[in-house]
């Protein structure tokens, strides 16, 4: 914006105050009318959903879905698009800080001085792609269930193993067969072709990256866990 | 204020002023005399008195503060032309946020930060207070609505390019409060201590130490200790009620600071546009001027 510009605005602005109105009352009964309908939606809100307590965090549990609060979906579901390993850090925390600074810097890069969305093409652009993608990974995080079934058929032997992990809470983010969220974690459709039995058993146990660790899980079912998943290949 | 002459003893009297009324020399009150002259009964002294304490009280503070041209500046600013519902967002994500402090109080009331009564306490909010599940819930929900209104709120602002010229600094504050609106919502989602919240937390937690450089310390930091336990909880009450707040009302306080020193914007298709009469008289009467919206390209 140069010098020039930056004076014309003001000028300008200056005329446009002019003309205007005083903020009491004329805003201000615009502003308290839509702090009552604020106040309306949110005891409306309050009153038809409540606030109903889920059951009493237990570390020691292993049926649990890990799910954020709605307006962290976008972020969670970050997760899934981005799936090798080596890149989800820059799932977890690049995208978002990158996004975070861009936002912060807006002023100090964007310096074209024209105000009207339809002249700002770029500009307007991008807002518009930004909100259609946050809207989108919002949906998909909300739709993305947290099924505690898993429909694959296994031998009979596996049966118990199968229904530990649906318990568990692994679908929120693994895809087993036909059922689950293909991602933050990798699909464990055909684990036993890459990890081996020892090796399944440890991950569950430590939980490496973002995965939470079951070292809590009884030794049973963490045994049945290990022969159901070491069984799909 | 002067005590009414009546609950005085005669001799304590304030004496008249030199030249006015009073009585002559050597002579006793006139109310002390068989017949009194005409005068306000003090009960009605008293309450004109009173009706005026008010107004003496806001100028003894205003004499001291100089409070009131602020106000009135404030007040009675002049808003730019075109100023329509869409400016109402920032005001309503405000009001939303007072809605937060005050049942965010009343719970804190009730609520214990430890790990063995913070879910017995939320149950008791729910269902032994008065009207506890209601402001609970008036709580949890009033997070949803300032969220979304702090990002419509932003969203007002980007596309009418309100963030430029001289408003960059407060498009900063902005970005700041709405990272720490989201750091509320992520140490508030514990705070209940069930099933959901716990391990959501956790997760949470595990997302911020895969950071760079300092997401393994950060999450140190949050976590408190090997696992998420007592501590964590604590900590994320105290980030939750008391850092974050602090930080959120100072900010706010710049953020209308600078709204009220730089005014607020006109929508961007809002001109200050030519004198009515340089428009042709065709284009008037096809109504093309609308209410003042931009006349020229």
């Amino acid at each position: 914006m140069k010098p020039a510009d930056k004076q014309a605005y003001l000028e300008e602005y200056e005329i446009l105050k002019k003309k205007g109105k005083p903020f009491f009352p004329y805003a201000v009964l615009k502003d308290s009318t839509m702090a009552l309908i604020v106040v309306g939606v949110i005891v409306l809100l309050s009153i038809l959903l409540g606030a109903e307590q889920g059951p009493k965090a237990d570390p020691t549990s292993t049926t649990y879905v890990p799910r954020p609060e709605w307006y962290f979906y976008f972020l969670f579901e970050l997760l899934r698009v981005i799936k090798p390993p080596e890149l989800v850090p820059i799932a977890t925390v690049g995208i978002p800080t990158i996004c975070m600074v861009l936002l912060f810097l807006l002023p100090f890069y964007d310096r074209n001085p024209e105000r009207r969305p339809e002249r700002r093409p770029i500009a307007t652009t991008v807002g518009c792609l930004t909100i259609v993608a946050m809207a989108y990974l919002t949906y998909l995080g909300a739709t993305g269930g947290s099924p505690t079934e898993i429909e694959m058929k296994v031998a009979p032997q596996y049966e118990a193993g199968k229904e530990v992990v649906a318990g568990a809470g692994c679908l929120a983010c693994h895809k087993i067969g036909e059922n689950g969220n293909n991602g933050p974690g990798p699909d464990l459709t055909h684990i036993a072709q890459r990890v081996p039995r020892a090796a399944i058993v440890r991950s569950v146990q430590i939980g490496p990256g973002i995965m939470p660790s079951y070292r809590d899980l009884p030794p049973r079912k963490l045994d049945e866990l290990a022969n159901f998943l070491s069984s799909l290949d | 204020m002067r005590i009414p002459d009546s609950i005085v003893p005669a001799p304590l009297r304030r004496p008249a002023k030199p030249g006015e009324g009073g009585n002559d020399k050597g002579q006793a009150p006139a109310d002390l005399k068989t017949s009194p002259p005409e005068r306000p009964s003090d009960v009605q002294r008293v309450s004109d008195r009173a009706k005026e304490a008010p107004a003496d009280v806001l100028a003894w503070v205003d004499q001291r503060a100089g409070a009131s041209g602020f106000l009135t500046g404030m007040l009675y600013r002049k808003v730019p032309k075109g100023t329509n519902w869409f400016y109402t967002l920032g005001s309503a994500t405000l009001f939303a946020f007072i809605v937060q402090a005050v049942t965010g109080v009343f719970l804190a009331m009730f609520y214990t930060p430890s790990p063995t009564q913070a879910y017995a306490s939320i149950a008791h909010i729910n269902n032994d207070v008065f009207l506890g599940q209601f402001v609970h819930g008036m709580h949890k929900w009033g997070a949803s609505v300032m969220v979304i209104l702090i990002f419509l709120h932003m969203g007002r602002t980007f596309f009418f390019g309100a963030y430029k010229y001289p408003r960059e600094l407060n498009w900063v504050i902005g970005v700041v409060l709405l990272i720490l609106t989201m750091m509320m919502a992520l140490t508030g989602y514990l705070l209940p201590f069930d099933q959901r919240s716990f391990w959501a937390s956790i997760v949470a937690i595990n997302l911020t130490g895969t950071g760079p450089v300092v997401g393994p310390y950060l999450a140190d930091f949050l976590r408190a200790g090997a696992e998420l336990g007592g501590t964590t909880l604590a900590r994320f009450y105290a980030i939750h009620m008391l850092l974050i707040p602090g930080a959120i009302i100072a900010l706010i306080g710049a953020h209308l600071y600078l709204v009220v020193k730089l005014g607020t914007t006109a929508p961007p298709w809002v001109r200050a546009g030519k004198p009515k009469a340089a428009a042709p008289v065709s284009q008037l009467d096809a109504g093309t001027e609308g209410n003042g919206a931009s006349p020229a390209r």
